[in-house]
């Protein structure tokens, strides 16, 4: 169990505001910190990996004190078992994929473990090669491995799929929830996309200005409890073009592009650039196997 | 021609570069990472040899080492050195008035590194010294080495700082740029030239090995 409880000031584009976290994470989850940019999730995730400090507060995992400002009691981030992927990836370009990983790995106890994680992230090709001579997708799979590579409990993910292409962010969602589980870790995501976190997410904690305003799971956060759809998608609205009593918007749903006809009143709710659910009883879906 | 000018001047040119990397690492690394309210002052103090003549740098100095001033005393009386006309006289100025040679290219690798770098070396638990050995300095080679050919190249052509401070004494104070100019003091131009054109070559030489190596045309080459 992950006890926070901080507060602290953060410069946000408008003005200072508080970050201001009560929250218990269970183990063995994946929790999601969803919220617009600036929110503070970014700021969240370093305070619990013990980078940057809450003003007031106390962090605590498993009955040990990570921070406890009343007490005096700090972690270093090197004491806190975690494993971070950074938005850069942060891969060191001096070493080579493997180097990177053994830089991270106490290797005397652990001398399979490289081996290990270059075969279970598909690397074994790769592993002489430095990180500037790899793709955004092969990097971010070496910054995962890396991340493993001390045998974390906590493994702390900030926006790690953000710069992929949709396919490269749909393989890395799967070795990402292959690791979690086979690592047998709690892992705390940043994410902005709603596809990535129903995929992953046992819960969302949703942060707007510094507050937790829901923590849910992902279907409840995101329908809202009242629909009873069997489909249910989130899309993008790109266009939305009326003609005569029904409107007609274009949803780019992942790659799809799908063309939905709404009445004018929930037309004249929309504006490109909404994200959107898109839901449908499943009342006759035609399944062909292919 | 004599050459006991030229391999002193080699000498403390090596010296001084030496002194000054080990030196200038912690200072550029503070310079580079650091907040705190005084940094300006550091930094200003850092870069004053760049503006300063070096005879005021060198007058300083020598009233500093003189046996009647106090930390010179204190140095004799001590430690039985003296710092005014000696060899290691000319390390310590030399080493102040290079400084700024090698601590900026350092403090600019430094500062170019994303902070990532650095947090990811700390998340798994690596000292400061592993950290700073193994990926900062690592990651920024190219500055190491142009801090290391400008300090050296700049201790070679010192002139002002090491005649306040060493004078002209033979075997002990007397580098190249020194006897170039008692050379042409003495009418003797032919010498003056043998010593210049080393220089020359040796300045032109330097700073070609820096472009090469850091516009990667050597890499280029052997690949």
């Amino acid at each position: 169990m992950i006890e926070i409880k901080i507060s602290k000031l953060l410069q946000g584009a408008e003005g200072t505001f508080s970050l201001d976290i009560d929250e218990c994470i269970p183990p063995g989850q994946i929790i999601t910190l969803y919220g617009s940019s600036g929110a503070g999730k970014t700021s969240l995730l370093r305070i619990i990996a013990g980078l940057i400090n809450p003003d007031i507060g106390h962090i605590k995992v498993n009955e040990q004190t990570w921070f406890d400002k009343t007490q005096g009691i700090n972690l270093k981030p090197g004491k806190r078992s975690i494993g971070m992927v950074f938005q850069d990836y942060a891969l060191f370009p001096n070493m080579t994929v493997r180097k990177n990983l053994i830089y991270a790995c106490d290797t005397s106890r652990d001398p399979e473990l490289v081996d290990r994680l270059i075969e279970v992230v598909e690397l074994k090709q790769l592993e002489n090669r430095r990180p500037n001579t790899l793709s955004g997708g092969q990097q971010q799979r070496v910054a995962l491995a890396r991340a493993l590579a001390g045998r974390p409990k906590l493994l702390l993910l900030d926006e790690p799929l953000s710069a992929l292409d949709a396919e490269m962010r749909k393989k890395l969602q799967d070795y990402i929830l292959a690791v979690h589980r086979q690592f047998d870790l709690t892992t705390i995501l940043v994410s902005h996309d709603a596809g990535e976190i129903f995929k992953l997410s046992d819960r969302v904690i949703h942060l707007e200005d510094g507050k937790v305003v829901n923590n849910n799971t992902a279907v409840e956060m995101f329908s809202q409890r009242h629909l009873s759809g069997k489909f249910q998608f989130i899309g993008e609205v790109l266009e939305i073009a009326t003609e005569d009593v029904v409107s007609v918007i274009a949803v780019l749903i992942d790659n799809h592009l799908v063309k939905i006809i709404v009445d004018e009143q929930t037309a004249a709710g929309l504006s490109l650039g909404d994200r959107v659910l898109v839901a449908s009883k499943a009342f006759n879906p035609v399944i062909k196997k292919i | 021609m004599d050459f006991t000018p030229l391999i002193l001047t080699l000498k403390l040119a090596a010296i001084t570069t030496g002194v000054l990397l080990v030196i200038s690492i912690p200072i550029a690394r503070w310079l580079a990472y650091s907040r705190r309210r005084f940094k300006p002052l550091i930094e200003t103090l850092v870069s004053m040899p760049l503006v300063l003549p070096p005879t005021v740098l060198g007058f300083y100095l020598l009233l500093a080492f003189s046996p009647d001033s106090l930390p010179g005393q204190l140095l004799e009386n001590w430690f039985g050195i003296r710092l005014a006309f000696s060899f290691p006289g000319l390390v310590i100025a030399s080493v102040i008035y290079s400084l700024p040679f090698m601590v900026h290219p350092i403090q600019s690798g430094l500062s170019s590194l994303p902070q990532s770098l650095q947090e990811a070396s700390k998340v798994m638990d690596k000292s400061y010294l592993t950290t700073l050995l193994s990926v900062e300095l690592p990651n920024i080679k190219p500055s190491l080495l142009t801090g290391l050919i400008l300090t050296f190249a700049h201790t070679v052509g010192e002139f002002g700082v090491v005649l306040m401070i060493g004078g002209s004494i033979p075997n002990r104070t007397r580098v190249a740029s020194i006897a170039i100019y008692d050379e042409v003091e003495a009418l003797n131009y032919h010498t003056a030239h043998q010593y210049s054109l080393v220089l020359l070559a040796l300045a032109f030489g330097v700073l070609l090995l820096v472009y090469l190596v850091n516009g990667g045309y050597l890499k280029r080459f052997w690949q």
